[in-house]
């Protein structure tokens, strides 16, 4: 069992994370967002575990649902009102949305919308860091890529998990099997039992995890992330959870069925329940914590709102970064 | 030198002299030197910055997408540039796009063996330059000279943009020139040169092509007493349209010969060129002799007979000149 610290700032990373979905897909429904938001209810303590297990220095590809992982690896509240408001200030400056946001100097990733893409860029980052000299044997920064059900179908992913091991790279692959592709349920989509069989299949260790207990994703992607670390090679880690919302705000997800439903919790309202009836957070301590997340995000809305939305006359319509390449020359 | 050593070469000095420089590809580690040994002899020297891949064409893109943004400068080799197909996604929606979204660079370059050899057939003989250049984002050469392809690997290498680096495995071993890269001219990355200067029309060609372009212009030149310009495009994407313009404002008539496809390709791009900027310089309608619409036959004869070679070319010629 890991300390009350951490597992109280994974709470509250939660608290956060939901509170910030919930705002943005009020912004939706307000119609101050274009295109859908996309929310990731009911996949924050796997997410959340793994970005509160990552150090700086460390690599981490969100998928659409990490809401939680990205702020435990330091994204700001700004980062994401920004984005998802298409503000000129924010990281994308409004040429991309939603969830495509990154912040590659602090290690996060800017995701495409390819599922298992994101995963082989994970591994070419371990890879330079290898050649360049880079990693410090026994204690290795480490890569964690995210997908979900859907992605471990990919082509891409396979090839990307297959060169990870060749190599022995220290990736840690977070597979959330949330039960649906879209609206495809898991029977149409593979055959095996579970998706951590896979894992031997690529030479990886394999760890499965309640995506709705918060304790075992803190403990088991802390243990993955702790062997990759170690150089014990790639590290796949499948926590069983149910997406508690639609794809994207414009489903309904009214295809997901009941008896589904009743097989999985709300991680949020399982850990609140398991700190308070330990005794490590009171109830008064979890409403501050809601109000405090609640003001911050009502800021960090406030603040994008102010800010100035791209102007097409203004815009440098130009995709490459050299300017002149009749005169480019190598030194 | 030939064209297949000056790529080794390139490699060879950019490993030595760069040591964010590194190969990743299919069978390109020592003693086996890549399917066409533009590799051989550089993992012995540099092992941990020439690995041999899986066959992952995907992987092998999206590695070297990661290893560029953090820091390193990685050349891919592909075994074929048919099998580019396969790392599409990597190369325009995730390479492509990265310094438009994000204002990073992203600099990998891609080299991919293309063209046509007699027997080869539909999956190891295209030319991949249409695909490849319809997408914003990447920069797409051709080079078609002993000292272009010296010059641009070294170029694209010091490109902060992912560059699609065209290689025609005809040239490799059949293109051979007195080189000294402390001499050759050596011309800008985006930069298309006149290869033959002339004074009646127009050739436009790039990669194997060029060769084509040359051997007819002097055909024309001895048989016919028809002078003709070559241009090299040299780069498919951005096309330097100031070269293309300048020679037909001198020439007045204009051929553009692919060995790719018709529809879609650097071809119908100049062919646009010159009906928007260069309409008040054309004496006679623009020429374009490209491959045929069909798969990349098998049989040598059949081969032969799929894409335009120097004949086409000289009777396209004896054609528009006549105009």
């Amino acid at each position: 069992m890991s300390d009350s610290a951490l597992r109280i700032k994974l709470f509250k990373t939660m608290v956060l994370a939901r509170t910030l979905d919930d705002r943005m897909a009020k912004l939706k429904a307000q119609g101050e967002v274009a295109g859908s938001a996309f929310l990731g209810r009911g996949q924050e303590a796997f997410s959340g575990a793994a970005g509160i297990r990552l150090r700086p220095g460390d690599v981490f590809a969100p998928l659409i649902r990490d809401q939680a992982g990205r702020l435990a690896f330091g994204e700001s509240l700004l980062d994401v009102t920004r984005t998802v408001l298409g503000r000129r200030t924010g990281p994308m400056r409004g040429r991309d949305g939603n969830v495509h946001r990154g912040d590659w100097p602090a290690g996060r990733l800017p995701m495409i919308s390819h599922l298992g893409a994101m995963v082989g860029t994970v591994v070419g980052t371990l890879l330079a860091r290898r050649i360049a000299g880079r990693q410090q044997a026994g204690d290795l920064n480490v890569g964690v890529a995210a997908i979900g059900d859907g992605g471990m179908n990919t082509g891409a992913l396979h090839e990307a998990l297959n060169a990870a091991a060749v190599e022995r790279l220290p990736l840690i692959l977070l597979v959330a099997d949330n039960q649906y592709a879209y609206s495809t349920s898991t029977d149409r989509t593979f055959a095996c039992k579970h998706l951590v069989e896979r894992a031997v299949g690529y030479g990886m260790a394999g760890h499965r995890c309640d995506g709705t207990d918060a304790d075992a994703c803190l403990d088991t992607v802390g243990e993955a992330i702790a062997a990759a670390r170690a150089g014990k090679g790639p590290q796949m880690v499948v926590a069983d959870l149910l997406r508690l919302a639609g794809h994207g705000t414009h489903d309904d997800a009214s295809y997901v069925a009941e008896d589904v439903k009743s097989r999985f919790g709300d991680c949020l309202q399982l850990h609140e329940r398991t700190l308070t009836q330990q005794g490590i957070l009171d109830v008064a301590a979890i409403a501050a914590m809601r109000d405090e997340a609640r003001t911050q995000v009502e800021a960090a809305v406030e603040q994008a709102r102010a800010e100035p939305q791209p102007d097409p006359a203004a815009e440098e319509w130009m995709a490459r970064s050299e300017r002149d390449l009749v005169n480019l020359r190598a030194p | 030198m030939k064209y297949l050593e000056a790529i080794r070469l390139a490699q060879a000095e950019l490993l030595a002299e760069d040591k964010r420089v590194f190969i990743y590809g299919q069978d390109i580690a020592g003693p086996f030197g890549g399917a066409f040994k533009a590799t051989k002899g550089l993992s012995e020297r540099f092992p941990e910055r020439v690995l041999n891949s899986p066959i992952s064409e995907d992987a092998m893109t999206a590695i070297a997408i990661g290893a560029a943004m953090d820091g390193l400068r990685p050349i891919v080799e592909f075994q074929f540039a048919d099998f580019a197909s396969v790392a599409f996604n990597q190369l325009v929606n995730h390479a492509g796009t990265i310094y438009y979204r994000t204002g990073l660079p992203c600099p990998i370059v891609a080299r991919l063996p293309a063209g046509g050899t007699p027997g080869g057939g539909p999956f190891h003989c295209q030319m991949p330059e249409a695909w490849v250049s319809h997408h914003p984002g990447l920069v797409v050469v051709a080079p078609a000279t002993v000292a272009d392809a010296y010059f641009m690997l070294k170029d694209a290498v010091a490109c902060r943009d992912p560059v699609v680096f065209i290689e025609h495995k005809y040239l490799y071993y059949h293109l051979e020139a007195e080189f000294d890269p402390r001499t050759a001219e050596h011309p800008g990355l985006g930069r298309a040169v006149v290869r033959r200067p002339g004074e009646d029309l127009t050739i436009v060609a790039w990669s194997g092509m060029v060769h084509h372009a040359l051997a007819a212009a002097a055909e024309l030149d001895a048989n016919h007493g028809i002078s003709a310009e070559v241009v090299d495009l040299r780069c498919v994407r951005p096309l330097d349209s100031e070269t293309i313009l300048a020679s037909l404002s001198r020439t007045g008539r204009i051929i553009i010969a692919s060995e790719g496809w018709p529809v879609g390709g650097p071809g119908a791009e100049v062919a646009a060129l010159v009906a928007e900027r260069g309409f008040t310089y054309l004496d006679a309608p623009p020429v374009r002799l490209a491959a045929q619409d069909t798969p990349i036959p098998f049989h040598p004869d059949l081969f032969a007979a799929h894409h335009p070679d120097d004949q086409a070319i000289v009777q396209a010629a004896l054609d528009l000149a006549k105009f």
